[in-house]
């Protein structure tokens, strides 16, 4: 675990009694609660997608250290199936989220499974390589609707009752997809199949030594990022009303290595801030045109030169280092307490 | 140590909201120019139609009270982004009417925010026929241009001087698919036949493979369903693969004069095409086109010309009405005669097409050219009436079949 620093607000990494913990976990709840009423509604959803795919993509590069380049391709073809069965087919918006996502799965099902036998760069062209043929579908394929995307998707009635049309029904539909899905990463990373992913990331051959079957772990550990990038992706088709040609592209791709970077590369609240960051940026910095690009370019060099654990990283070593007694030696009755779930 | 952490993730919540202070239609009024600035038709339309329109803020003084303010952005020609900025506008800004938005993917999704929040658009770039056919839009007007349009004039023109079998280079998105449909409808009904296309993507660099099954189909014409820098590409490289030798033309079905610069009159003289304006018709159009050109340094595009345009009707309208409600400015914009330095009696009509005179220019040989940006010289006037589709027969919802 040296070198990576693993943060979240687990009581075992941070030193914190359980209920100073739950304190620190209510405030960002309150205030994704409260966000609508104080901010632009479709801003949050935009961001809290954006959130969970770097989560996702987090899951992978953070905790296996395996860096997919072609994670857009999830994201997207998840919008596209969820916006196809919701506007053609008539689907109710879960059952299309649903149905996204299945086929995210699916699809990361057989990336993984030829992408995980090669390791570092090779790795990272097998994914952008899938990535781009998925892409090529997009283009041609008659459903996709080409550079038009599909548009006007209606956002519908969740489950029949409740109108997702009225922004704040859908902030909170949203919210709670992504609530979801981070309790998915935050306990799929705090559990023994976590510990295993942790350790294949340190030393995938002593790993080996120990009796894993790391190829499993690993295709476990992609399938779950691509779906949950899938839920990710299915949920903002439905916020923007459209799946494009943006979802699927390589930028796409790199972008979520941006924000996960920014943020905090193997932190459970990381992505989340970067994706906040980059999000921001891009709707405040729209109005500079082409300039947009270069402002990102250089917030992001910076980014790596000077603090390149990420804002959320630089933080949490930061704090350790002003007080290492409270988070390297936690009280005996913390580790006793959570041991057995680990 | 965590309070740091939560207190910096509280304080950039709180930022956040500083920042987006809820606007209110209350206020001057706003218009958003929302075009390319940075891609393909940055030259069409980009910063210059942001000067179109501010120029129209200026000499329409003040409405309701106050001088109109213009905000812009850029759409990077993606439907997504288009979307959301347009959503924000209206949504947050507190912006009344978007304009430009080239780009017929784009406007067709910020078509569908406009419908959805009823407030008004105005498009001046895309070309896209459905916007005011199938698509069509209370709160929309498609102010100077269409593929209907494009087709009929200069598509009718090439097949009367004998380009009867065609080959269509289009461009994969709304807009190329539309000029597509469109011109070879007009073919086929002139006679002649249409032996292929191919659906390029958008903004490609190479048309090699293109070019090649359009000189294997041996079709007398290839038309260009593309625009900008796509067009460009399409007849510099033909030129390369010797299309002009080997007895074929090209029938650019929707070009710029700003294309016409980038390609030079060596390449692009005789090109017939069609346009709802020239820099250099008349007294009134060369005032206006030498005070654009003195803040952006080139005569204006048609779809610069025409934002000035759009946004001085809407001007118009919102003092006539004495509002911003969009249903009583659109209700006063389709009553009003629309009148400026481009249009002369042209009409909103009730599925958001604009009809006015278009204009078949050809592209004058090198020698011919006086001056920088003397380019054109007039073939023909199209009367509105004629060069539009007609009412009844674009699909539009919003037109009662009598």
């Amino acid at each position: 675990m040296a070198g990576m620093p693993s943060a979240g607000l687990h009581p075992r990494e941070t030193g914190l009694s359980p209920r100073w913990a739950l304190i620190l976990l209510a405030l960002p709840v309150a205030a994704a609660i409260a966000g609508p009423f104080v901010l632009y509604p479709i801003f949050l959803m935009k961001a809290l997608c954006f959130a969970l795919f770097a989560c996702a993509f987090n899951l992978l590069i953070g905790y296996v250290g395996l860096l997919s380049f072609g994670h857009a391709a999830f994201m997207g073809s998840a919008a596209y199936i969820t916006a196809h069965v919701v506007k053609v087919w008539g689907f109710e918006p879960l059952a299309g989220v649903l149905a996204g996502t299945v086929v995210a799965a699916l699809l990361g099902a057989v990336f993984g499974w030829l992408a995980i036998r090669r390791q570092g760069i090779y790795f990272a062209m097998i994914t952008l390589a899938l990535a781009q043929m998925i892409y090529f579908v997009a283009l041609q394929a008659k459903f996709t609707g080409g550079e038009d995307g599909i548009q006007a998707v209606p956002r519908g009635h969740l489950l029949g009752i409740v109108d997702l049309d009225d922004p704040f029904a859908m902030y909170y539909f949203v919210l709670a997809v992504f609530l979801i899905g981070y309790a998915v990463i935050y306990r799929t990373i705090h559990s023994p199949f976590g510990q295993v992913l942790k350790a294949i990331r340190e030393n995938e051959p002593r790993a080996v030594s120990l009796g894993y079957r790391t190829d499993r772990y690993k295709l476990l550990a992609f399938i779950l990022s691509a779906t949950l990038a899938g839920l990710a992706g299915s949920t903002k088709s439905l916020v923007f009303q459209l799946a494009s040609l943006t979802d699927v592209e390589w930028q796409m791709s790199g972008e979520v290595v941006l924000m996960t970077l920014l943020g905090g590369l193997g932190t459970v609240f990381g992505p989340v801030v970067g994706a906040f960051i980059d999000v921001t940026m891009e709707n405040y910095l729209a109005q500079y045109g082409s300039w947009v690009t270069v402002i990102q370019g250089v917030i992001f060099v910076i980014c790596v030169l000077t603090f390149r654990r990420g804002v959320v990283g630089e933080i949490i070593h930061l704090a350790r280092r002003v007080s290492p007694g409270r988070s390297e030696a936690p009280p005996p009755a913390a580790v006793a307490q959570t041991a057995p779930g680990e | 140590m965590m309070q740091g952490k939560t207190f910096l993730t509280a304080a950039a919540m709180v930022a956040l909201g500083a920042v987006s202070a809820l606007a209110q239609s209350a206020g001057p009024v706003k218009i958003g120019v929302l075009n390319d600035m940075s891609s393909l038709y940055a030259d069409i339309g980009g910063k210059g139609s942001v000067v179109a329109a501010e120029m129209a803020v200026d000499d329409a003084g003040p409405v309701l009270g106050a001088k109109a303010l213009i905000v812009s952005a850029d759409h990077q020609n993606k439907p997504d982004i288009g979307s959301s900025i347009a959503r924000q506008w209206y949504d947050q800004d507190g912006v009344d009417a978007i304009t430009d938005v080239p780009t017929s993917s784009v406007a067709l999704a910020v078509n569908e925010v406009a419908r959805e929040k009823k407030r008004i658009a105005l498009f001046t770039g895309p070309a896209s026929s459905d916007l005011t056919g199938p698509k069509c839009n209370a709160y929309a007007a498609a102010w100077v241009y269409d593929t209907y349009s494009l087709a009929h004039v200069t598509g009718s023109a090439v097949v009367r001087s004998g380009g009867d079998t065609w080959f269509f280079i289009t461009a994969d998105y709304a807009f190329g698919h539309a000029l597509e449909r469109d011109t070879a409808d007009v073919v086929k009904a002139a006679g002649g036949t249409v032996l292929g296309d191919v659906q390029v993507p958008l903004n490609t660099a190479d048309f090699s493979s293109y070019l090649l099954q359009a000189q294997a189909s041996k079709a007398k014409i290839i038309g260009l369903a593309n625009a900008g820098g796509d067009t460009i590409n399409s007849i510099k490289q033909g030129a390369e693969f010797g299309i002009a030798e080997g007895g074929q033309k090209f029938a650019a079905l929707l070009v710029f004069i700003t294309d016409v610069n980038s390609l030079g009159l060596k390449a692009a003289q005789g090109l017939q095409l069609t346009s709802p304006f020239y820099w250099d018709q008349n007294d009134e159009t060369r005032a206006f086109s030498k005070r654009f050109a003195d803040k952006v340094g080139h005569p204006p595009t048609f779809d610069q010309a025409g934002v000035y345009s759009a946004v001085t009707h809407y001007l118009k309208a919102v003092k006539a009405a004495g509002t911003k409600d969009p249903d009583k400015v659109m209700a006063e914009m389709r009553a009003l005669p629309i009148n400026d330095f481009m249009t002369k009696n042209g009409k909103l009509r009730e599925d958001g097409r604009v009809i006015r005179d278009m204009y078949l220019f050809e592209v004058k040989k090198p020698a011919e050219s006086k001056a920088p940006w003397d380019y054109y010289k007039l073939i023909q006037t199209v009367p509105g009436d004629q060069a539009y589709r007609p009412l009844d027969k674009g699909d539009c919802p919003l037109v009662k079949k009598g």
